[in-house]
């Protein structure tokens, strides 16, 4: 083998590792995971993922995740849409300071703000729901969101703008029609940015439900608690979170180093 | 009556971006904005196109008040420098978007676009999307889409700024003919004076948001009203000097001598000035006197030659035809054909010529 794969191949294999390990663990017996050290399982067992898809309490857990992290999500663009538009094409008073406040809500823990929202929403009966969640990580996915597009729709030149209204066009149709198109490579991003950090977001997810809207995390933590060690099948459901990320993942590959170079994120 | 700009001024914060200005524009012609980058020429047309509303002042348009009238509601068509089109439509959606947005028939709308691509040699393009074409095709994209729309009024600004010597050359032979037999009035900004000679037309001077002159292109080149629209439009820069009127004779630094053509002027001392092509390295006409200066700079063009010289540690640009061997600082005579000076009194303002 040519030498200068060496590095390559070592840093994959580092990278690997855990993930590797993870999905080895979720096709064991919890006493096989347990009793011995082995590189791969001896007898695969697909009883773990068996359990997860047949009993609701654990898939209703991805089910609720996945709503409000696309409640979310769907929010946060849509919010952040015009407002970075505004940040990017008019100048008005306190505008950079406003744009510099938006970031200070994420250098705030989440933790924070976990019992203001858990009283708020249990006051106007919005606890244990997907919409309880997915507002509460608007927190710090809208401010991300405006941060991000604001960097796409900055590299578009206001000329487009005024060639649109030249042409005819009123400004939502242009703003839908011309505007929306040209930055969608950024709304990508932006969305995939969203969706991972609604999705990673644990404490809030938790505080804020207790049983109707349970999301997967919080299920894997109580199976942990009750019933002993169940690693497999905690293996198991943390193999399938990562599946949602991955498949965003691979639809934005081809932006989220422009995301990123962009200083945003 | 075309489009008419009545005591127009445009400040955005404290900055005045736009002086006072009053301006008729001509209708049917070419009408060139000429000036340096940042004088303002953009900004007078945004005010023309109503991107912008004028700080205070109004906008006529064929004999409407048409000041606050949003861009949408005027029937204008504006290229930019820049090659700006839609980039998720190809090239046919994009010369047809204006006329989509008009909600004209589909019919129409696949015959007028068939013609303006025609003219601008874009039919093999109308299936492409605009980062597949060259910066030529994407400009003439742009221009095909403001002719499409029959705009009464046409505003380029810098259009063939980014491209290059060869297609800029090109497609500025066609503008003209491009303009020829529609009744449009064609707003055209440049910063090159001799783009400005070659459309002809009218030329409007625009110097740190002031319009210096307006009048023919020709007219205004050969009688600028004041030194600055000299200076303008001029390229390389025109020379200026003080110079003494005394009986009837004009005094360069008491070095060079020649009698007055006016014999209205009172003594005393004017600016004179005199394009660089009027100052050459070969005596070309009897009457041209001999200037000697030291070389300070020398740029030799494939056809010409320009030197930058100093008479007196006063700066002197020459223009000569043909290739030129000359040294920095080497001490060279130039000749000055003084009967192409322009002579300004203390404003500044044209006296004699």
């Amino acid at each position: 083998m040519n030498k200068k794969y060496i590095v390559p191949v070592i840093y994959i294999v580092c990278l690997m590792l855990p993930i590797y390990w993870l999905v080895k663990m979720s096709f064991m017996t919890t006493n096989e995971i347990l009793g011995t050290f082995a590189l791969w399982p001896k007898e695969i067992t697909f009883d773990n993922y068996i359990k997860i898809f047949t009993d609701p309490t654990w898939y209703n857990g991805y089910f609720n995740s996945l709503t409000y992290v696309g409640i979310n999500t769907v929010i946060s663009v849509s919010a952040a849409l015009p407002a970075a538009y505004a940040f990017s094409r008019f100048r008005f008073l306190g505008d950079k300071h406003l744009f510099f406040w938006l970031l200070t809500n994420r250098m705030a823990p989440p933790a924070v703000f976990a019992l203001p929202f858990f009283q708020l929403y249990s006051a106007v009966n919005l606890f244990d729901t997907p919409m309880a969640v997915a507002l509460a990580h608007c927190l710090f996915n809208i401010p991300l969101a405006v941060w991000i597009l604001e960097g796409f729709m900055s590299g578009v030149p206001k000329e487009l703008d005024e060639t649109a209204y030249v042409d005819g066009y009123p400004f939502w149709k242009f703003f839908v029609r011309i505007f929306i198109p040209t930055i969608a490579a950024g709304i990508g991003v932006t969305m995939f940015f969203c969706f991972m950090f609604s999705w990673v977001e644990l404490l809030l997810a938790k505080t804020l439900t207790s049983v109707a809207a349970k999301p997967i995390a919080a299920t894997m933590t109580r199976t942990a608690s009750t019933s002993g060690y169940e690693l497999g099948l905690l293996a198991a459901a943390g193999t399938l979170t990562i599946i949602p990320g991955a498949f965003v993942i691979y639809f934005v590959r081809n932006y989220i180093a422009k995301g990123f170079a962009l200083g945003r994120v | 009556m075309p489009l008419e700009l009545k005591n127009v001024v445009k400040k955005v914060g404290a900055d005045t971006h736009i002086y006072d200005t009053s301006v008729e524009l001509v209708e049917n012609q070419f009408n060139i904005l000429l000036g340096t980058t940042l004088a303002g020429k953009t900004t007078l047309m945004q005010l023309m196109a109503g991107l912008e509303t004028p700080t205070s002042g109004e906008v006529w348009f064929a004999g409407k008040n048409v000041t606050g009238v949003p861009v949408q509601k005027r029937n204008v068509s504006f290229v930019h420098q820049q090659f700006i089109n839609y980039p998720h439509f190809n090239v046919y959606e994009n010369i047809a978007s204006p006329l989509r947005v008009a909600k004209i028939s589909k019919k129409e709308i696949e015959e007028r676009v068939g013609h303006v691509a025609d003219l601008l040699k874009l039919t093999p393009m109308l299936g492409r999307k605009p980062s597949e074409l060259s910066g030529g095709q994407q400009q003439r994209t742009a221009l095909a889409r403001a002719l499409v729309k029959d705009a009464d009024l046409v505003l380029l600004d810098e259009p063939l700024a980014n491209l290059d010597y060869k297609l800029r050359e090109e497609l500025r032979d066609e503008l003209p003919k491009l303009f020829q037999d529609r009744d449009c009035t064609v707003v055209y900004a440049t910063t090159e004076p001799t783009e400005a000679l070659l459309l002809g037309g009218n030329t409007a001077t625009v110097h740190e948001g002031r319009i210096t002159q307006f009048g023919n292109t020709s007219e205004v080149y050969r009688k600028p009203s004041d030194l600055l629209t000299a200076e303008v439009f001029s390229d390389p820069p025109i020379n200026a000097a003080e110079v003494e009127l005394a009986s009837g004779q004009f005094s360069l630094n008491g070095q060079v001598n020649w009698p007055s053509a006016s014999t209205k002027l009172a003594n005393g001392s004017y600016k004179m000035a005199i394009r660089p092509h009027y100052v050459t390295l070969e005596q070309n006409s009897e009457k041209a006197l001999k200037l000697e200066g030291r070389v300070l700079v020398a740029e030799l063009s494939g056809s010409e030659s320009v030197v930058h010289f100093e008479v007196e540690g006063h700066p002197w640009v020459s223009q000569s035809p043909g290739i030129h061997a000359i040294e920095v600082g080497q001490a060279i005579d130039f000749y000055l054909d003084t009967t192409q000076c322009l002579y300004f009194d203390d404003n500044d303002k044209l006296i004699a010529e």
